[in-house]
């Protein structure tokens, strides 16, 4: 089973990398942009077939490991 | 005085970290790689700086998780002092045994220069010897030295006396073009609630000689000495 983690820095936390891709497509001439926050995407597949045990385990991987839990939060999604 | 290097795949301070202990204290430190499971008993334990696993998911985040850490967390409840430079300040964040996280600087440059910094707390394991308030030098070399905490996490920092350095002008003052990163609060290094661990960014191990710039490092390790000599 493959599932989708989406691992973002929590609100309020400061983004100098969004915040410098935010400026380049401005100065690509992209106006209206209100705010560009960047993060990571990660895919892993799972032997695992039920998708509960699955989503248990893979929220104590992004808790142990894949995500900081003091500036990200994390997202996990399944196809 | 007995002590320990921790060395993991991508550190590069390692070696001066060793000079440095042994300069300072007389002996020789005992390397430790990060496979290991057990830490010899030893009076001060240092996590050098450098890329450990090249910085890959979080700078630390992997070198956290090496077999040697338990071994560490063991140490450190014990008390033994704990000295995290760089590197190891970022290493012992994702440990937990420090709050806190390490992000990307705020101007997102890799800054590699001498810094200012005002000696904030002269109560702990490492600070001891260094004047109160103190403007001392010392080499940064980072590109995710950005301290931040949660506002709960930053006042029982600022209250608990536990903020070791912040960044600072030549004349001591703690101002916004003296933040070189942009860390909260201009830190540069803190301590545990214990103040037997100390996290910096700056590089005490690379100012322990004239030669080199300066004497402002030796600090660092003449007051954990001491306090072991004197114990």
């Amino acid at each position: 089973m493959k599932a989708r983690i989406h691992i973002t820095l929590k609100p309020g936390v400061l983004d100098p990398q969004g915040k410098a891709v935010h400026h380049a497509l401005a100065g690509l001439g992209f106006d209206g942009i209100e705010d560009v926050r960047q993060g990571k995407y990660i895919e892993v597949d799972l032997a695992e077939p039920d998708k509960d045990k699955a989503h248990a385990k893979l929220d104590e991987m992004c808790r142990k490991l894949l995500a900081n839990t003091v500036i990200e939060n994390y997202t996990i999604t399944f196809d | 005085m007995r002590s320990a290097v921790i060395t993991f795949p991508g550190s590069n301070c390692d070696r001066d970290m060793e000079v440095a202990i042994k300069a300072v204290t007389g002996s020789q430190p005992i390397r430790v790689w990060h496979q290991e499971t057990t830490l010899p008993d030893v009076d001060l334990i240092a996590l050098p700086g450098g890329f450990s696993y090249g910085d890959y998911l979080r700078c630390g985040a992997i070198a956290a998780r090496s077999a040697i850490i338990p071994g560490l967390i063991r140490a450190a409840n014990r008390g033994v002092p704990i000295l995290g430079v760089c590197n190891g300040f970022q290493i012992l964040t994702e440990i937990g045994l420090l709050p806190g996280a390490l992000m990307r600087n705020a101007g997102l440059n890799f800054i590699c220069r001498d810094v200012n910094l005002r000696v904030e707390a002269t109560d702990s394991a490492f600070t001891r010897q260094y004047g109160d308030k103190a403007v001392i030098r010392m080499p940064v070399a980072h590109q995710d030295g950005n301290y931040f905490a949660e506002p709960h996490t930053l006042a029982a920092l600022e209250d608990g006396g536990r903020i070791a350095f912040r960044y600072c002008d030549p004349d001591g003052k703690i101002t916004k073009s003296a933040n070189i990163n942009g860390s909260t609060s201009n830190i540069a290094g803190i301590l545990s609630e214990e103040r037997t661990i100390l996290g910096m960014m700056p590089h005490p191990e690379r100012m322990i000689d004239d030669a080199l710039g300066g004497r402002d490092g030796r600090v660092v390790f003449e007051s954990v000495f001491k306090l072991l000599e004197t114990a």
